[in-house]
């Protein structure tokens, strides 16, 4: 019998210790509440299958923008390698065996950007209404954590300049001015001229514009009318990573194009879980200090009790050394 | 109170001799080459000094200078830990140094940060624009890093005061006074705000990998990084106040505190053999002890190896008691806690196959110039302030 009961004791410790445990250390039991998608986020959906590869994108991205030509080595026409402080958009293309894709790299506009989760004065922030990850210089130390957080290796840095910035897509935001968005054809956009030029200028429509919500259903009916056409019969980007506003059709693997493969969960919530538990109403530090104080209190005062001499204070002062 | 500190013989004391010695020119002139380099860097850029990319943003500047150095000058945290919360007074004549090193470790470590910042110029915006606060733990960091420099300061002030009091001017000589009472009725809680601050940064150092997410090797990638930056923190606290006192005693021909720094790696011993068993345990509760056998998976053992060489020195009571083998074990320390900080920001990172990253020659040459000016620097405190504890033994010490 009274083994039992031991045993029973000791599980019910070893479940109460447990338990204990899982809380204190995985701050995640109060999960930090994920990001929804702003209500009027704006996006872009990129098909591989319609692609052909004629960089129109990355010429119009170039001009819209005002960016510096890139003539890469040769020195004679534009021939950028990567995604780099003078190009925000660029064409690649993937090609191994007979399987061979374009792809077509910019900001994702994530819904929960780790970008911005880094930054420290919200120099890179997130767009209430439309969900662009927007920038602003006012704010940006140039820092560059925002590049050591992004998954997709998005913002690029001047590191040829002394006065250099952050440079990525911001969706032409700056062509906005002036402009209000109109539903036609089944998609919010703004008028021509007004849009991102990446998209305007796209011969094929291979990718597109509009409101995120749009363009999930646009890239789910293609989907729905051609199974079997595209990876997994799946949109990249409606969940990957906590959900991006720029979303990917594609005929290879994802992870081929560069895109990583992502959880459901958006790249900050471990870090800010963890940093937001911790800091909460900031009542965990205060009580810290507090703690230590009454600590450091409590011993002075048995030193002087034991001793009847001074207290230790900060360096050392009392007599007494070899 | 603090009047018998200046009446009976003074518990700390500069150190006599001439400061321009040969080893102080050499510093200075690594130094100057480091600022030289400097100035180069802000008129041309980043990337005219440095082997940063788009991805390797950061550096060793950040992974060393700033990363492995703040944790360096967390020799005042590691010891100001034992003396006022765990009420071991037996070894307060290794805290004013142990401080002095910290605000050499941290007050670089800022300037550090500045040569790194591409918008140097804008970083007086961090602290004042409050209403533009993230909940960034980079932001934690940058904040509690400052205010540290300030904590360190007022901790290491009585040293400054100690030397004024004995000003021929007796108006300086009362301030003196006046500022070491304050600082003494101060005490408590400047030293506590010294022991909770750095608490809270080092621990956010290691948050701040967590938000490299899926590029940070799953080894490394664990909701456990901040405690084990702190862990790692005692460590390269420890080992540095160990090497410190015995480079002091040497140098300066000051009482060995032999007895004392066996207890105090004691405690390091505990607490690097307690990171290898939590780091192992926290690997292998995550299911990802296959991972061992990869290139990265070696270089975690190589990094708990490190560890547990440091402790094994240290396993033996009569190694403890020597002092070479004490220098020995602080050295291991070092390397170790070194290894898993650089891991963490450099190695563990994987920004793609394209990307390769090592320092430049004139990167180094900035980061050389820092360890050479934090060097330089410490010599002019010790002969210039009284930090170090006891008095030099007559010049014939060297046997």
């Amino acid at each position: 019998m009274a083994t039992t009961t031991d045993r029973r004791t000791l599980l019910k410790v070893l479940a109460a210790g447990s338990a204990a445990a899982v809380t204190c250390s995985s701050p995640a039991a109060a999960a930090r509440e994920k990001p929804a998608v702003p209500p009027e986020a704006l996006g872009m959906l990129y098909d591989t299958t319609a692609c052909i590869g004629c960089k129109a994108c990355v010429v119009s991205c170039r001009e819209a923008n005002h960016l510096e030509p890139d003539t890469g080595a040769e020195g004679l026409w534009q021939m950028p390698e990567d995604l780099n402080g003078r190009t925000k958009n660029i064409i690649k293309l993937y090609h191994e065996g007979d399987r061979v894709s374009f792809m077509k790299s910019q900001c994702m506009h994530c819904v929960d950007p780790a970008c911005a989760s880094a930054c420290m004065l919200h120099a890179f922030h997130k767009n209430p209404v439309n969900g662009v990850v927007e920038w602003d210089p006012f704010y940006c130390v140039g820092c560059r954590y925002c590049q050591m957080a992004c998954p997709f290796n998005i913002p690029k840095f001047e590191f040829d300049k002394a006065i250099p910035k952050m440079v990525k897509c911001e969706l032409c935001r700056h062509r906005v001015e002036g402009a209000a968005l109109t539903k036609k054809d089944g998609f919010t956009r703004y008028p021509k001229g007004h849009g991102p030029a990446c998209c305007e200028v796209c011969p094929r429509q291979a990718v597109i514009y509009g409101k995120r919500d749009e363009l999930l259903l646009e890239a789910k009916r293609r989907i729905a009318e051609e199974p079997g056409k595209y990876f997994e019969d799946r949109v990249y980007g409606e969940f990957e990573g906590g959900g991006t506003q720029v979303l990917y059709l594609s005929h290879v693997p994802f992870e081929k194009l560069g895109l990583p493969k992502l959880g459901t969960e958006g790249v900050p919530q471990t870090a800010y879980t963890i940093q937001e538990g911790l800091y909460k109403g900031f009542i965990a530090p205060v009580a810290a200090y507090a703690v230590l104080a009454g600590v450091m209190l409590r011993n002075r005062r048995a030193n002087q009790r034991g001793e009847g001499a001074p207290a230790a204070d900060d360096s050392g002062n009392q007599g007494g050394r070899q | 109170m603090n009047a018998h500190v200046s009446v009976h013989e003074p518990i700390h004391t500069p150190v006599p001799g001439p400061l321009f010695t040969r080893q102080f020119r050499w510093l200075l002139l690594v130094a100057g080459v480091g600022v030289a380099v400097t100035i180069w860097r802000f008129l041309f850029g980043l990337g005219a000094v440095t082997n940063l990319s788009n991805g390797y943003p950061w550096g060793i500047w950040i992974a060393f200078d700033v990363v492995v150095g703040t944790a360096l000058g967390c020799g005042g945290y590691a010891v100001a830990l034992l003396v006022f919360i765990l009420n071991k007074g037996e070894y307060h004549p290794l805290v004013r140094p142990a401080v002095l090193t910290s605000l050499l470790g941290y007050g670089l470590a800022v300037l550090a940060v500045t040569v790194d910042l591409g918008r140097y110029w804008d970083l007086w915006k961090v602290p004042i624009f409050f209403w533009q606060w993230s909940h960034s733990p980079q932001l934690e960091v940058a904040l509690c890093v400052m205010l540290y420099n300030f904590v360190l300061l007022a901790e290491l002030s009585p040293a400054l005061w100690e030397k004024l009091e004995k000003s021929p001017r007796p108006r300086v000589a009362a301030f003196a006074s006046k500022a070491m009472r304050f600082i003494h009725k101060g005490g408590v809680w400047i030293i506590a705000l010294g022991i909770l601050l750095p608490t809270m940064h080092q621990s956010s150092l290691g948050t701040m990998m967590l938000l490299a997410g899926p590029r940070l090797h799953a080894l490394w990638f664990t909701p456990w990084l901040p405690f084990l930056f702190i862990l790692s923190c005692l460590i390269l606290g420890y080992g540095i106040v160990v090497c410190e006192a015995s480079f002091a005693a040497k140098a300066f021909g000051r009482p060995r505190e032999t007895e004392m720094l066996g207890r105090l790696a004691n405690v390091a011993k505990w607490v690097a053999l307690f990171f290898v068993a939590f780091r192992i345990g926290d690997v292998a509760l995550s299911g990802e002890l296959g991972l061992l056998a990869s290139p990265l998976g070696a270089v975690f053992l190589a990094e708990l190896a490190m560890h547990l060489a440091a402790a094994a020195v240290l396993m033996s009571a009569t190694r403890r008691a020597d002092p070479a083998w004490q220098v020995r074990a602080g050295i291991l320390l070092i390397l170790a806690g070194t290894g898993f900080r650089l891991n963490t920001y450099l190695v563990a990172f994987n920004p793609g196959e394209h990307y390769r990253y090592f320092p430049a020659v004139p990167e180094l040459l900035i980061t050389l110039g820092f360890v050479a000016a934090e060097l330089a620097i410490y010599l002019w405190a010790v002969k210039t302030f009284p930090i170090l504890g006891g008095r030099t033994a007559a010049a014939t010490r060297r046997s």
